[in-house]
């Protein structure tokens, strides 16, 4: 792409595109550093590699049977669980995932600040198969699909019935008016075609789409 | 990886032998995937599955092609499979990009797909930078194709008929040994692997391109799939009576997860 003062520059495509194979024109310094970002991601601690995520679980996975699962992503919504759902008496801790991404890191302690990165998981007292989870860190992309597996792989579904929280920015809301004159904040869900029940909320209109761990 | 979908009555799984694979490569401008949404959407195809895929990033949605608030509601994710028997057509979209150091595996998940799925051939529509074209690729069309030596024996002669441009390798090493010729797709993605693979196995692919640059990419995407539709005749391009000449791109369906592509509407407090 030319540029106004004549120079070509590369120009970034939304394609997404990681020409890695192409021979770049980088300097030793670039390598270097290229090369320990590399390690550093991939490294192997014993059998851990650096990127893998763990699910910890307290008690036995056997008994881990699920029929309710609420999920809370981000820290709006871990928020919203802490003030309205959680409290001790009801919930107690079963689980914590530990991971580390360039973004945050986890660790496997259960007595967490607001304010930390974490991931819990909370089962109901008076009906055990009611689970939920707050994930406030975030799961990087190459991660996603791990959690996925991982946490569900760890249940015993019956009748699973699984609800996602999670919040947006109003500013990435497509619609045809301007955002700045739209209520906010509001609600809007996606459903798969196996729920029956009704929504409380109106469905999320094309071109909108949600990302991240709430996709996956 | 692929899982078809259910649609009651625990019918098999979808039969694609025989078929054309119509897919598109995550290039420059999007524009195979551009061109791909119009496919769909123009033949009005069923979703018969997807695919469990972790090497591209998550995304879901309600359906791109929804025409009316009956057919608005099913979810739709980042790489999904239509069909249209009639046609013996399947098409694959891929809506995101890929997870870093996943399109290796990707691609040979999907070739081995392919293989296990007798389809008879692929078709790939992707793109290639504009800028990095040399002096004579700045004259003539944008548009060009390559054929895997397998599939060049069968539909080589249409393609001289069609009068298309192949595309040209370059040398390896410009301005020093200009006999060593390379294939080089700069923003093709995963193009150039899929194509060097599906030579290597025997795999009849064609790809389609269009040099472009990023920026409203849906002329490109019309100009490509009127290349694609020059050799496959998936639409009837119906002489216009007004002027005389075939212009297919007024039959071609935009869908309406098109919307709003450049952002939403402005606020009056603007003006």
């Amino acid at each position: 792409m030319a540029t106004f003062f004549g120079e070509v520059v590369v120009a970034p495509s939304r394609a997404g595109l990681d020409e890695e194979e192409e021979a770049r024109e980088e300097t030793p310094e670039d390598r270097e550093i290229r090369r320990e970002i590399e390690k550093k991601r991939y490294r192997q601690r014993g059998e851990i590699k650096e990127r893998e995520i763990q699910v910890l679980w307290s008690c036995a996975e056997e008994s881990l049977v699920c029929s309710r699962f609420i999920v809370a992503i981000g820290r709006n919504a871990a928020a919203f669980l802490s003030s309205f759902i959680l409290d001790s008496v009801c919930w107690e801790v079963i689980g914590v995932v530990k991971l580390w991404n360039e973004w945050c890191r986890t660790s496997s302690t259960t007595n967490v600040l607001p304010t930390d990165s974490f991931c819990l998981f909370y089962r109901l007292i008076s009906d055990p198969t009611v689970l939920l989870c707050q994930c406030s860190c975030y799961v990087a992309e190459d991660q996603q699909f791990q959690w996925l597996e991982k946490v569900f792989g760890s249940m015993q579904k019956k009748g699973l019935q699984v609800t996602i929280l999670s919040t947006c920015p109003v500013a990435d809301y497509k619609t045809q008016e301007s955002t700045l004159t739209l209520v906010s904040p509001f609600l809007k869900a996606l459903k798969t075609k196996e729920f029956q029940e009704q929504v409380c909320c109106p469905l999320l209109e094309q071109p909108n789409i949600v990302r991240d761990l709430p996709a996956a | 990886m692929f899982i078809p979908c259910d649609r009651g009555g625990g019918s098999a799984a979808p039969d694609f032998k025989g078929f054309t694979l119509l897919m598109p490569a995550v290039s420059v401008g999007n524009v195979g995937q551009l061109a791909i949404d119009l496919v769909i959407s123009t033949l009005d195809m069923t979703k018969v599955g997807y695919f469990y895929t972790d090497c591209l990033v998550p995304m879901v949605g309600n359906n791109p092609y929804a025409t009316a608030e009956e057919n608005s509601v099913e979810l739709s994710i980042n790489a999904e499979v239509y069909s249209l028997p009639s046609k013996k057509l399947v098409v694959l979209q891929i809506r995101s990009p890929f997870i870093k150091n996943k399109y290796r595996p990707f691609c040979e998940t999907l070739l081995s797909w392919v293989k296990s799925s007798k389809c008879a051939r692929v078709v790939l529509l992707s793109s290639s930078h504009a800028y990095q074209r040399d002096d004579e690729q700045l004259l003539g069309t944008p548009l060009r194709y390559l054929l895997t030596p397998d599939l060049e024996k069968a539909v080589g002669g249409r393609m001289k008929e069609l009068n298309w441009k192949e595309m040209e390798k370059v040398a390896a090493y410009p301005g020093i040994n200009d006999t060593d010729k390379v294939l080089h797709i700069p923003g093709g993605g995963i193009t150039k692997l899929l194509f060097t693979e599906s030579c290597s196995e025997g795999i009849q692919m064609a790809v389609l391109l269009k040099f472009c640059s990023e920026g409203d990419n849906i002329p490109d995407a019309f100009v490509l799939v009127n290349y694609l539709n020059e050799w496959l005749q998936l639409i009837k391009s119906e002489v216009s009576t007004s002027n005389n000449s075939t212009d297919p791109s007024s039959q071609w369906k935009i869908p309406s997860s098109w919307r709003l592509l450049f952002g939403n509407g402005l606020p009056p407090a603007l003006f």
